[in-house]
């Protein structure tokens, strides 16, 4: 799938509203309120993007948050360890499964 | 190194104006016709802003001048004399001392003093480690004493980024620098010495909101350093020179070309500093700004072209040349020598 995702798609985002403009507008609306400041700042809120961009692995977003985290002041500590926050959950979220394992496992064993 | 020195094709500004021609991008003319801001003209002259030359002791990699120690182009005493002539003049508030490293010009102290004669306010725009060369000895004194606002450029308030795009240890040497400076009274609350650092871009990004970041470093240097300081400008890095070759040579040119033009913003635009300054190059030319001045493109129309023949009256007036690279003072929040415009 080498060659699956291009740089140059994302501006084109938007294309996608082209068979339902009006949900497409309605994302667009919500998308940008929920990245306005508020309880949280842009900034904090660009780093949330970040990490949940690695955890769903979107390449666009990754490429996006990287950019928009700059231009908001993180500095690549800040988003390094972002990314460290989605791994962890991640990771945490297999690991913790184990226990589904073990009561699996007790289950049916002697 | 520079451009010059390594013989580089973008050392031209004929070669630079050829990149940033191609047709890729809305015209900026355009941009200003459709927020109604033509004609582009100034609306004034409140800073003189004087390129004393290219001659630096440190070899940033986004430098618009492609200043460097290999630089020896050096505004003479004869046009520092016709500045001063011009500014006594006229009733320009501001002198804005740029270089280069404009210390090392070895007429910027009697510059200093005469524009303080003149009962100017005197903006020196200081790299910090040139305050630290054994012969710019005394020179902390020396600026504290005519009351000169010292514009010091730190693009992070960490060592990685910081070196990154000024040089190994300078990050080092500008905090040794500025605690000089706090020692001096600099940036100190009541001293009225000013103090104010420029951030810019460590890349092809725009700069985060000025208020933002302004209250990072403010936070981070005083808890890791000590310092002090009165404000912090963000200046957008400019698609010129050695920040244009960058982006070339990163395949970044067209997505941050894309960044600038779809970030235009009219009321940066409408605030620009060409608007209000004018810029002298070291040999005596004038310009719009020292973007302009970088790329060869002087004051045009009825305008003199040279300090020797400065007219207040015409110069007020003038209009003003724009290109493709203006791009970077009009994006987002816009950016000046004085900072973020909106």
């Amino acid at each position: 799938m080498a060659g699956y995702y291009h740089r140059e798609d994302l501006p084109r985002f938007p294309d996608i509203g082209k068979n339902a403009p009006e949900l497409w507008q309605k994302f667009s609306d919500w998308y940008g309120a929920v990245f306005a400041e508020g309880a949280l700042s842009e900034r904090e809120k660009c780093l949330i993007a970040l990490a949940v961009a690695h955890a769903v692995q979107c390449p666009y977003c990754i490429d996006a948050y990287t950019q928009a985290a700059l231009e908001k002041g993180s500095n690549l500590e800040q988003m390094t360890e972002a990314v460290h926050v989605a791994c962890a959950i991640r990771g945490g979220a297999s690991l913790v499964h184990g226990l589904q394992m073990r009561n699996c496992a007790e289950r049916i064993s002697m | 190194m520079s451009l010059v020195s390594i013989q580089h094709p973008l050392a031209s500004a004929a070669e630079q104006l050829r990149v940033l021609g191609r047709p890729a991008h809305k015209p900026f003319e355009r941009a200003l016709e459709e927020c109604r801001l033509v004609p582009f003209t100034a609306t004034g002259i409140e800073v003189l802003q004087i390129n004393v030359g290219k001659l630096c002791n440190q070899t940033c990699r986004h430098c618009h001048v492609d200043a460097g120690p290999d630089r020896r182009e050096q505004m003479s005493r004869e046009t520092a004399e016709l500045c001063l002539a011009a500014l006594a003049g006229a009733a320009i508030p501001t002198v804005d001392i740029t270089g280069g490293a404009p210390e090392l010009n070895p007429n910027f102290r009697w510059m200093v003093e005469e524009a303080r004669r003149l009962g100017r306010h005197v903006m020196d725009r200081c790299n910090l480690s040139v305050l630290l060369l054994p012969a710019q000895a005394g020179l902390i004194d020396f600026l504290a004493a005519h009351r000169v606002e010292v514009l010091a450029s730190l693009p992070y308030f960490l060592e990685q980024q910081t070196d990154a795009q000024r040089g190994p240890g300078v990050f080092a040497k500008s905090v040794e620098a500025l605690r000089l400076l706090n020692a001096a009274g600099y940036g100190r609350p009541d001293s009225g010495l000013l103090l104010n650092l420029v951030y810019n871009p460590v890349g092809a990004f725009l700069p985060p909101p000025q208020a933002s970041i302004q209250a990072d470093y403010r936070r981070e240097l005083s808890r890791r350093h000590g310092i002090v300081f009165n404000s912090l400008y963000t200046i957008t890095n400019m698609p010129i020179s050695r920040f244009l070759e960058f982006l070339l040579r990163t395949g970044n040119y067209d997505r941050y070309m894309d960044r600038l033009v779809n970030a235009f913003n009219p009321a940066a635009a409408a605030g620009v500093m060409c608007r209000h300054t004018l810029s002298v190059g070291w040999d005596g030319t004038l310009y719009d700004c020292d973007f302009n001045q970088m790329l060869s493109l002087p004051v045009t129309g009825r305008a003199p072209r040279h300090i020797r023949d400065f007219d207040l009256e015409t110069l007020v007036r003038r209009r003003i040349i724009t290109g493709h690279h203006c791009y970077g003072c009009t994006a987002g929040a816009g950016s000046s020598c004085g900072g973020a415009l909106a």
